[in-house]
């Protein structure tokens, strides 16, 4: 028993931080948003009433909160792909045995991914500038008219797309390289002699060996694109015409501008919902397409 | 295609993905040096007309970034050394301690990796609040001191020490802090050089909670101070850059330094670092 004891001992410490600072807070937060606390309960809890599920039917009938899910989900259904194809496309060519200085350039592609996002979301938004930017000096010398990046509503978003690309596209990149690097060399020799074109072998040996490593990296990249905040708090403020609000934005202006953080806790839990949801169902349809 | 065409086509391919991916922090390395408003010109300049140390000097001596930079490094350094205390002895326990209950702890912990941290991040700042921790260092390193994350690392890594060794020296009288210290953390030594790097690349680049927790201008760490900055010195390109810089570099560095560990953890964990 005393080995139980000592056992214990090296649990307790880890365990109590997480519930404490975790657990605890996940089972706060949906009280919360089952309350009015705003800044009077701030000031004194007595001001504090329970409102059952307002919070949930005010939030649902704000045409903001709907503005910012339609722009993360855009964030999600298109910055995933594009992120998930640049990873693919990255890996492929480090993985290619024609490749040179495989190292170092894995190391370059990587880069961007352990830079502060603060840091880069400045750098991108004077690259992004309507009229020193060198982005558009680029278009233009391709004959394409400047584009307003960050000041016109239809270009907004794609900008913050191309930015989330850029710097999150390497860390994918590493865990398909990894996949790449599992399969059986034998595999591809067979197909060649088989006479299957370069395609073919992508398509019909490649593909199939990633799709584990391709599934969870996807899953990993739309949670954590649903959580869209640093960059457009940093480049465009949810700006213009609040064309990159995302719902974390939004929960951030909600709950540490305006001290309702009783909607805040109901925002933050719809949006957990909504992750969960789409991972789960992108779980059940990959699980569905491999039985057929 | 013959071989030596395809062998130039990918490394091309390469030289140039791999200069459009450097060349954002390039460029804000050369912007760093130019004077006030070289780089509001078109076309813009690659590189200064007269380079210049003005802009660090402005960042440092009137901006306060040494200050927030001090403030990072103290805050990471705490997380990682502390973080890494518990993390490590939960990992080698949940992998080779007997205890009641152990695997379906586990599970629940497990289990909590898909709630996102937003989710708590409401309920942790009245926490906070409640023991006097919002603005201070603490604030930000008191919730990071233990991981699901880095607990499940731990684990994976120590299920490979022999259970033999560990009871020879259970023969030998050793207790169970003394064989941990003594015999496990060397046999661990690997992941936590991986945890430590994770961890701290981590807790310097966090943003969202270090902002919410920390308001008071002089425990901001640099990424909050570089969005607060941003956000009033809209037209200081220069200035910006040089803050960009010195926010970016310590991590770079670090993890130029130390990456085969890091791309290794990486491979060996293929979960959210």
């Amino acid at each position: 028993m005393k080995r139980e004891r000592t056992a214990w001992t090296f649990v307790t410490p880890a365990l109590m931080v997480i519930g404490v600072f975790f657990a605890l807070p996940v089972l706060a937060a949906f009280a919360l948003s089952l309350t009015d606390f705003d800044l009077y309960a701030l000031a004194n809890l007595k001001n504090l009433r329970f409102v059952g599920f307002d919070n949930y039917r005010d939030v649902l009938a704000a045409p903001l909160f709907w503005k910012a899910l339609l722009n993360t989900l855009y964030f999600v259904a298109v910055g995933v792909p594009l992120s998930l194809a640049a990873s693919l496309g990255a890996a492929l060519l480090l993985n290619s045995p024609l490749a040179r200085f495989r190292g170092l350039f894995r190391t370059a592609l990587f880069a961007p991914v352990v830079t502060t996002v603060v840091a880069v979301a400045v750098i991108w938004r004077y690259l992004f500038h309507t009229r020193y930017g060198l982005i558009n000096y680029a278009l233009v010398h391709l004959g394409i008219a400047p584009i307003d990046w960050l000041g016109d509503p239809l270009w907004s978003m794609p900008a913050i797309i191309l930015f989330a690309v850029w710097k999150n596209f390497g860390y994918n990149m590493i865990i398909l390289l990894a996949g790449l690097q599992g399969i059986p060399p034998d595999l591809y020799e067979a197909a060649r002699i088989d006479g299957a074109s370069a395609w073919q072998r992508f398509r019909f040996i490649t593909l199939p060996s990633l799709r584990p490593v391709l599934l969870l990296v996807s899953v990993i990249t739309v949670a954590g694109y649903f959580q869209l905040f640093a960059e457009p708090y940093v480049m465009t403020r949810g700006d213009p015409l609040q064309s990159t609000v995302s719902v974390l934005y939004y929960m951030y202006e909600e709950g540490f501008k305006w001290w309702s953080l009783g909607r805040a806790s109901a925002i933050a839990f719809l949006l957990f919902a909504l992750t969960l949801a789409v991972t789960r169902v992108m779980l059940y349809l990959s699980r569905r397409g491999e039985r057929r | 295609m013959n071989p030596r065409a395809a062998k130039a086509i990918i490394n091309g391919v390469l030289i140039g993905v791999a200069a459009v991916v450097l060349f954002p922090l390039l460029w804000m390395v050369s912007v760093s040096f130019m004077q006030p408003g070289e780089a509001s010109a078109f076309p813009p300049p690659l590189l200064p007309a007269h380079a210049t140390l003005a802009n660090y000097h402005e960042l440092f001596a009137r901006a306060g970034m040494g200050r927030y930079l001090f403030n990072s490094l103290l805050i990471a350094s705490a997380i990682t050394l502390l973080s890494l205390a518990f993390n490590l002895s939960a990992g080698y326990a949940f992998a080779k301690l007997q205890f009641s209950g152990r695997e379906r702890i586990f599970q629940v912990l497990l289990g909590a990796l898909v709630v996102p941290a937003q989710v708590t991040m409401i309920p942790l700042f009245l926490l906070m609040k409640w023991l006097h921790l919002v603005n201070s260092y603490g604030g930000v390193i008191v919730p990071a001191l233990a991981s699901v994350f880095g607990i499940f690392l731990v684990r994976q890594y120590a299920r490979s020490i022999p259970d033999e060794l560990l009871e020879a020296a259970r023969l030998d009288g050793a207790g169970e802090w003394r064989i941990f210290l003594r015999i496990v953390l060397p046999l661990l030594k690997p992941i936590v050089v991986t945890l430590a790097i994770f961890t701290f690349l981590g807790s310097w680049n966090d943003f969202m909670w270090p902002l919410i927790v920390l308001s008071d201008q002089g425990s901001l760490t640099a990424p909050v101070a570089l969005a607060a900055l941003s956000r009033e010195h809209v037209q200081d390109n220069e200035l910006m850059m040089a803050g960009s810089v010195v926010t970016i570099l310590p991590v770079l560095i670090l993890f130029l330094v130390l990456q085969r560990h890091y791309i290794q953890g990486l491979m060996l964990g293929g979960v959210k670092g």
